[in-house]
């Protein structure tokens, strides 16, 4: 997962299909990127955020009750414990910084479940930013705790009425919003998607997950593991921005499996067929006409029809793997770990947690590092209504 | 005839050039289009809808989603089209996927076949056009460069070296959209990119009232007019309504 050049491809995927008002500007922010990321300074400086704000690093997690019942070893790279309670903090973070260094003084973005717009709200907050987030209509319902959040934080929150009213028109309010005031607006996309440099500048800023779990994999695993590596590293893919960073720190060594799991009903790799929406070739759930289809899943972060162009890459070269989990394995694996482990997953995450499950047989005595990608506490009030009797 | 042909005629004879824009689809589109053209159009803008429309504001939107709810695809555009002889030339505008599914090449042909002299597809800008600009050159179907504000010189240079038809300048800042005032950015970019070329320069988005395009019009050598027209068609359904519409733009240009 190396850099890409300036057309942003990653094998036959990725460009920069966008209006022309925008070019420009993504031109400038691949420049500004670019020397950013080999500043030694700029690396300080988020470092810094990162450990003394977000609370990085994140621990690894041996999972030995769950583990047992599954018959493997499974560790678990703990993002929902980062601040604003995910992953998404990490790209934010690199994001608000570089807007500032390029002199933009507001931050717009979209958000699926909440975690990004959340994420955004409070990188703006904490630099003293204005932020707008679109967030789909349907989705501000299912994830009304997000929303105050966001507004307590400081965000102005504007549904996005337009098409399914999910992320992926969140996408295009944003896109929109960002072509009228790109002079002064950073678009701090929450996925490694989008046009270059997007898809290759996020998964950098999210690099450190897998760098880490790398370094502490190797520490836990070595004396008794021959390679000090999991033999397969599992994350839920959406946009593909959390496997993206923990892929990162496995995809040079070939022992190690990758696998990104999606909703079954948004599998954008699964039933994919390549497109071009939202500025990048990558593959997309279409119609044969070629009209973007809605994606549905139980959790409003997976809802969408796209994946990050380096995961169709990582697909179509055998690299990585992409398999289907339904909501309905999903919602058992979320009482699984919160049982299990005490850990409430977010239900983005749990669909990782759903294969490993479902998979068990053939990971049987195997070590297997699961992306926890955040946690579940917003996720709490949707799952109180389809499990309430249950419990 | 070309559009390139038929725009530098106008503005050959001391004219500006008059292009409406109507979503293709919707409603009594076609007997739309025949309105249009009747109140004076140069040429016609025909949208091909796409879900995930980018570049529109919300009247455009709304005109994109019922023709896609009356079950248009791309093929029963082009179809329609390829029956119906106005007497000006027809740009189809869509989006980069949906001539990506239909495959570059067969697109070219087949819009070709259907008489249409040129495309327009805003997200497929100059870094990403190679591939289908090459077959529509060779299919002989023009495809129309937009010159955006943002552009520096140098850009706007090669941008509208690969422009063929005329070059579509963008009056502002934003999405399709009508707005009370012409944007100052308007008459800006429309100098700079006639300074670039032979071919006509038209200035398109947010153009609302006649007033607006004959502001524009003294520097630019024509028009295109979308989102007050849709919501014309939207609101009456009616091809009288919109030919009426054109007509008072026409002569307001005529008169200058
Ligand atoms: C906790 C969590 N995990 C995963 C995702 C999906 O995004 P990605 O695929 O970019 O990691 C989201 C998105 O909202 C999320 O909140």
């Amino acid at each position: 997962m190396g850099t890409p050049g300036s057309d942003g491809r990653f094998g036959d995927f990725g460009g920069s299909f966008v209006p022309e008002t925008l070019v420009p500007a993504l031109q400038e922010l691949d420049a500004a990127f670019r020397g950013a990321w080999s500043d030694a300074a700029f690396r300080a400086e988020l470092d810094d955020l990162l450990s003394g704000y977000a609370g990085r690093p994140s621990p690894l997690t041996e999972c030995h009750r769950l583990g047992a019942e599954l018959g493997c070893r499974l560790l678990l790279k703990r993002e929902d414990l980062n601040h604003t309670g995910s992953h998404k903090i990490n790209n934010v973070l690199g994001q608000a910084l570089l807007a500032r260094r390029m002199g933009k003084r507001r931050l717009v973005a979209e958000t699926g479940a909440g975690q990004h717009g959340v994420a955004t709200a409070t990188a703006a907050a904490l630099m003293g930013m204005d932020c707008l987030v679109f967030m789909g209509e349907v989705d501000m319902e299912r994830q009304a705790l997000n929303v105050f959040r966001m507004r307590l934080l400081g965000a102005q929150v504007t549904p996005a009425l337009s098409g399914s009213r999910t992320l992926k028109d969140a996408v295009n309010e944003a896109m929109r919003y960002w072509v009228s005031a790109v002079e002064d607006t950073h678009y701090c996309l929450g996925s490694v998607m989008g046009p270059h440099p997007y898809p290759w500048m996020v998964r950098e800023f999210h690099r450190v997950i897998g760098t880490e779990t790398a370094e502490q994999c190797a520490a836990l695993l070595g004396s008794e593991h021959p390679t000090g590596r999991p033999d397969l590293v599992v994350a839920c893919v959406g946009g593909g921005s959390n496997a993206a960073g923990i892929f990162s720190g496995f995809a040079e060594d070939d022992d190690v499996e990758l696998i990104g799991v999606e909703p079954a009903g948004g599998a954008a790799v699964g039933h994919g067929i390549p497109g071009i929406v939202h500025g990048m070739r990558s593959y997309l759930v279409q119609d044969e006409f070629g009209q973007v289809l809605e994606a549905e899943s139980i959790s409003a972060g997976l809802d969408y029809p796209g994946v990050g162009p380096e995961h169709a890459h990582l697909s179509a070269s055998g690299r990585a793997s992409y398999e289907p989990v339904s909501d309905q394995e999903v919602v058992d694996a979320f009482v699984l770990l919160s049982r299990t482990e005490g850990i409430i997953p977010a239900l983005e995450s749990a669909h990782a947690i759903a294969w490993v499950a479902r998979e068990r047989e053939r990971l049987a005595g195997r070590t297997v590092v699961v992306n926890l990608s955040g946690r579940g506490d917003k996720d709490v009030a949707q799952m109180m209504e389809i499990l309430g009797d249950r419990l | 005839m070309s559009l390139a042909a038929a725009l530098g005629s106008r503005r050959d004879l001391g004219g500006k050039c008059l292009v409406p824009y109507l979503t293709g689809g919707f409603g009594d589109w076609t007997t739309m289009l025949g309105a249009a053209a009747d109140a004076g159009a140069d040429a016609i803008e025909v949208g091909i809808p796409f879900s995930d429309p980018v570049m529109d504001g919300p009247v455009i939107q709304e005109a994109s989603s019922r023709a896609l709810a009356e079950g248009t695809t791309p093929a029963s555009v082009l179809d329609a089209l390829a029956r119906i002889d106005l007497g000006v030339p027809l740009a189809v505008m869509t989006y980069v996927n949906l001539v990506y599914r239909f495959g570059y090449e067969r697109f070219a042909r087949t819009a070709a076949a259907s008489s249409v002299a040129a495309a327009i597809l805003p997200d497929l800008p100059l870094e990403e056009c190679g591939e289908w600009s090459e077959v529509a050159d060779a299919a002989g179907v023009e495809t129309v460069m937009l010159a955006a504000p943002t552009a520096s010189d140098d850009r706007l240079d090669r941008v509208v070296a690969r422009s063929r038809g005329f070059v579509y300048a963008v009056g502002l800042l934003g999405i399709t959209g009508e707005r009370d005032e012409l944007a100052s950015s308007a008459k800006v970019i429309a100098g700079r990119a006639r300074e670039r070329t032979e071919l006509p320069v038209l200035v398109g988005v947010g153009i609302s009232t006649p007033a607006q395009a004959v502001e524009v019009c003294e520097v630019a050598d024509g028009v295109v007019i979308g989102s007050v027209i849709v919501r014309r068609a939207l609101e009456t359904g009616s091809p009288d309504a919109v030919g009426e519409l054109v007509g008072t733009f026409r002569d307001a240009l005529d008169r200058g």
